[in-house]
């Protein structure tokens, strides 16, 4: 009896499904979207049309994105806060290949991260992608050294900073343009496939970048750092 | 190429079958960030190079880090 309601439950939902198949045809983009993959290079000169749309056209959608991940990252920071009088268990300490190999990574990485968010315009890739790679490099410092601690005063300043200034540059769209976020006659838009064009683009995704970086790196910082539950530190007893 | 699109394809779907089947959590973390991989690859064929980049630093890396932080933190064995 329950094998058949099953059976009839994804019958139904299969039907849903099946007015899905005639969007994966190949048709005509619709108007809007005619508009932007003529106009958008006129528009922002931005080599990369997706950044375009994502920063310029839909960048009220990022905003809120961001403000997702900033919950999301609070919210687990608020569940796994660190406990007074815990100190962080070091099980072992990675071997000094593995510590100095990691320190000689991270410049690298970083400087790759920063590399992709500041030609988001340009290149594929952009602030999430870079400031993921960001995280990433802050990821193996933490791993391979369990004593490092991150600097969480200047963190936390940092992507208070960001947020705002995003929103700054947003509002300043509105207060020349007349409209949110928009690009028109805040900054020059500059030459086509040049570092410095687009006009507000590149900062907003530079301040994207920055901010998804240091949100992932305290989310890690915290899980790495809390303490283990209550009932395990019980059972274990001793720390080395 | 399209018999090595096809052959990823199936790798995908098998990766995540076996994800949702086997024992261990471990195992099944590292096979989730198999599949987010694969995905990034078909993503890169198919001309989202930006889409592939996100599903690559997010999904194949620091998800499956996340996944691997939080068993450790917990139990390695699933209960029941």
């Amino acid at each position: 009896m329950k094998q058949i309601f099953a059976i009839i439950l994804l019958l139904i939902m299969g039907w849903f499904l099946l007015g899905l198949v005639p969007l994966g045809q190949p048709t005509e983009p619709g108007v809007v979207a005619q508009h932007y993959i003529s106009q958008g290079v006129q528009e922002n000169r931005g080599a990369n049309l997706v950044t375009s749309v994502i920063v310029n056209y839909r960048g009220f959608d990022t905003l809120g994105e961001v403000t997702v991940l900033f919950l999301s990252v609070a919210g687990a920071g608020f569940v796994l806060r660190r406990r007074e009088g815990i100190e962080r268990r070091v099980n072992r300490p990675s071997s000094e290949i593995l510590q100095t190999g990691a320190r000689m990574l991270f410049a690298p990485i970083v400087i790759f991260g920063a590399y992709i968010f500041v030609h988001g315009h340009l290149s594929p890739g952009g602030g999430f992608q870079g400031g993921a790679v960001v995280a990433s490099a802050v990821m193996l410092l933490l791993l391979a050294d369990r004593g490092h601690h991150l600097p969480h005063g200047f963190m936390h300043w940092l992507e208070s900073m960001v947020g705002f200034t995003y929103v700054m540059v947003g509002l300043a769209g509105l207060v020349i343009a007349g409209s949110f976020l928009s690009n028109q006659g805040v900054l020059p838009l500059g030459t086509w496939n040049r570092l410095f064009s687009g006009g507000v683009i590149p900062i907003i995704y530079t301040l994207v970048g920055l901010k998804v970086g240091t949100e992932l790196s305290s989310l890690l910082d915290t899980m790495i750092d809390t303490g283990r539950p209550d009932h395990a530190d019980n059972s274990e007893g001793g720390t080395s | 190429m399209i018999i090595l699109d096809l052959l990823i394809c199936l790798v995908l779907v098998a990766s995540a079958v076996v994800a949702m089947n086997v024992r261990n959590l471990v195992s099944a973390a590292v096979l989730v960030g198999v599949v987010s991989l694969l995905v990034s690859y078909l993503f890169l064929r198919m001309g989202a190079p930006d889409v592939a980049m996100t599903e690559a630093a997010i999904g194949a890396g620091l998800s499956t880090v996340i996944f691997l932080i939080a068993i450790r933190r917990t139990e390695e064995e699933e209960q029941g």
